[in-house]
């Protein structure tokens, strides 16, 4: 079992591989082995997930070079976690492409679909920070080609952006990198730290600001203001089950902050401890407010899950930036909700899309859309989550942050800001709700099209939507049970001088 | 000698990002090209600058040069160059999709 922690990493690689192989033998055998290796990493990630809450952290050391000279994989329970929101959503989404054959409108699918997710489990693996700009190489190039996977114009523009924007990213995180390497002479996460608590006075400035440069990096991932203008476009204008799987890509942003400046500048780092954090909170509640203006401003249906994916980031980041140990537990509880939410959202919003013909996601009201009933119920639960009302787990995840606010000096503007934004997103949500549902002409006009009768596939489309919408009553019903593990998670997190002992631990495995 | 360096590679960030900036999506790439390349030069420029020293281990040497970013900057070329390829893909089907190179698909009136 000691070579657990790499398997997340190799599955989807040779899962990737092999299916580029299959191509001549037709869609149908690569979406069998596809849908396969998506079921097998989800199951590998739920034994990990067991696996990990003994607390134990398992170090795997690549080659046997032990840290800080070569690169390691430091498998703890944030990373168990993200293993497992990650597989949990990718199997929703696959399923989606499959029974909508979304994968069949263009090459290859499946193999970028398995190479993004071997980029988002070394993500969440590594515990080397060129490693980690590596993975998100790997998960970025992945995610360009599944953007543009069907193809358009308006796709190709969107895809455009986010291309150049995310290279601009890639370069200032090399730089960071650079900086960090010549001020601290180390690439490895717990090394880092190491060095940093040991700083001499006149480099403080030199690594504080590679430090804010890392910010800006992973901020950009997260989609943190005023660095989020390329979310809406790229995830309104991609297919369903990308969008879907999409909704974890901004929480890498936020996991690669919370584990490297998280731990380099930690509670150990002298006078450089969380010196970020005051940055994250404010830029994350500006990020909320516009966040929830957009979701007001929204003409389409798709737009609108976009903003409030970045309405559930925004309230993540401020999570982080209260750095206190409740309020990075609430922000765990709010992550795996919201990620699991949006990539549901996202595929519901597609639903509709499809039954309404030529209205789409516009916000005009159209004809009866069929099996609206399911559609219009399911969308009032999910909305309702997204905005944070009782009894669901946005309303859990969103006291449970404000609650962790209370003792920070800033707690005034924190409740002020996310109240705000949950009553926009609101009176949104219940104006789009009935536009889309309430407000149906009874016959179409001369000009209308024809209504489709049917959703082809409804069923089985149907059937994703849920799996991914079930954690929002069972994030409830578990709140329990989940909140002690999120404690458990957020205090390992924390628990940098841990971390650190357990990557310098003599060599096990990885021969 | 870290003077020159420096500022070759003010020099070329500066390039890179006016062009980055610019409406068209060909100078956009070239922007990008120049940004990476001011990249490798800074990571390399991370692990001290040395003249003639080895830096793999030699019986006779007894200074070396840090073999660590130069080794990032191998890593660096090649990620630059698969992205750049994939940008110029990009840019060549964006204009072929919307009918010219600007870089939000308008055409010019």
């Amino acid at each position: 079992m000691m070579h657990l922690p790499i398997l997340p990493i190799l599955l989807p690689l040779l899962a990737g591989i092999v299916l580029l192989l299959l191509r001549p033998l037709g869609v149908k055998v690569q979406r069998m082995v596809s849908f396969g290796a998506g079921f097998a990493l989800l199951m590998l990630a739920v034994l990990l997930f067991d696996a990990s809450l003994s607390g134990q952290r398992q170090v795997y050391v690549l080659g046997n070079w032990s840290a800080p000279f070569g690169i390691v994989l430091v498998f703890d329970q944030l990373a168990a976690l993200m293993l497992l929101v990650t597989a949990v959503l990718a199997v929703g989404a696959l399923w989606y492409a499959i029974v909508t054959e979304t994968d069949a409108q263009g090459r290859h699918f499946h193999v970028l679909f398995q190479m993004q997710l071997f980029g988002l489990n070394g993500a969440f693996l590594t515990g080397d920070a060129f490693n980690l700009f590596v993975f998100f190489e790997v998960l970025l190039l992945a995610s360009y080609s599944l953007l543009l996977h069907g193809g358009g114009a308006k796709r190709t523009v969107a895809g455009l952006h986010y291309v150049v924007v995310n290279l601009v990213g890639s370069t200032v995180f090399l730089f960071a990198l650079g900086a960090l390497y010549g001020a601290l002479g180390t690439l490895n996460i717990a090394d880092m730290a190491v060095k940093v608590a040991a700083l001499p006075a006149k480099r403080e400035g030199l690594v504080m600001a590679a430090g804010l440069l890392l910010l800006v990096v992973f901020g950009l991932k997260a989609a943190l203001f005023p660095l989020y203008l390329w979310l809406p476009a790229a995830y309104a204008n991609t297919s369903a089950p990308v969008a879907a799987l999409f909704a974890v890509m901004t929480k890498v942003g936020v996991y690669a902050i919370i584990r490297v400046h998280g731990t380099v500048f930690g509670a150990e780092a002298g006078n450089l401890a969380y010196f970020y954090a005051p940055w994250l909170l404010g830029l994350g509640l500006v990020t909320l407010l516009l966040a929830a203006l957009g979701v007001m401003a929204a003409f389409q249906l798709r737009v609108q899950v976009a903003y409030l994916v970045l309405a559930s980031v925004a309230t993540l980041l401020i999570a982080v930036g209260l750095q206190s140990q409740a309020a990075l537990a609430a922000g765990l509880y709010y992550l795996v909700h919201s990620t699991l939410l949006a990539g549901g959202m996202f595929l519901l919003a597609d639903l509709i899309v499809r039954g309404r013909g030529d209205y789409a996601d516009r916000f005009d009201p159209g004809m009866q859309m069929p099996h609206y009933q399911l559609l219009g119920g399911v969308f009032l639960l999910a909305a309702m989550a997204a905005v944070g009302l009782p009894p669901l787990s946005g309303f859990f995840g969103k006291v449970w942050i404000l609650q962790a606010a209370l003792p920070h000096p800033w707690h005034w503007v924190v409740l002020a800001t996310v109240l705000l934004g949950s009553m926009l997103l609101l009176i949104a949500l219940a104006r789009s709700g009935s536009v889309l549902f309430y407000k149906v002409k009874a016959k179409p006009d001369a000009a209308d099209p024809v209504i489709t009768e049917t959703i082809p596939a409804f069923g089985l489309s149907m059937v994703a939507v849920l799996w991914l919408l079930a954690a929002v009553p069972l994030l409830v019903v578990l709140a329990n049970p989940v909140s002690a593990v999120m404690e458990r998670v957020a205090a390992q997190v924390l628990d940098v001088s841990g971390y650190q002992s357990a990557v310098f631990a003599p060599a096990v495995g990885g021969k | 000698m870290e003077l020159l360096i420096a500022l070759s590679i003010g020099v070329l960030v500066a390039c890179g990002v006016y062009l980055v900036l610019r409406a068209s999506t060909f100078p956009v790439v070239m922007g990008l090209t120049l940004l990476s390349y001011a990249t490798n030069l800074f990571l390399f420029a991370m692990g001290r600058l040395a003249i003639g020293v080895p830096a793999v281990i030699r019986p006779d040497a007894t200074v070396y040069a840090d073999p660590l970013p130069q080794a990032l900057v191998l890593t660096a070329i090649v990620i630059a160059f698969g992205m750049t390829a994939f940008a110029i893909v990009l840019a060549l089907k964006a204009r072929g999709e919307t009918g010219s190179d600007h870089v939000d698909g308008e055409v010019d009136s």
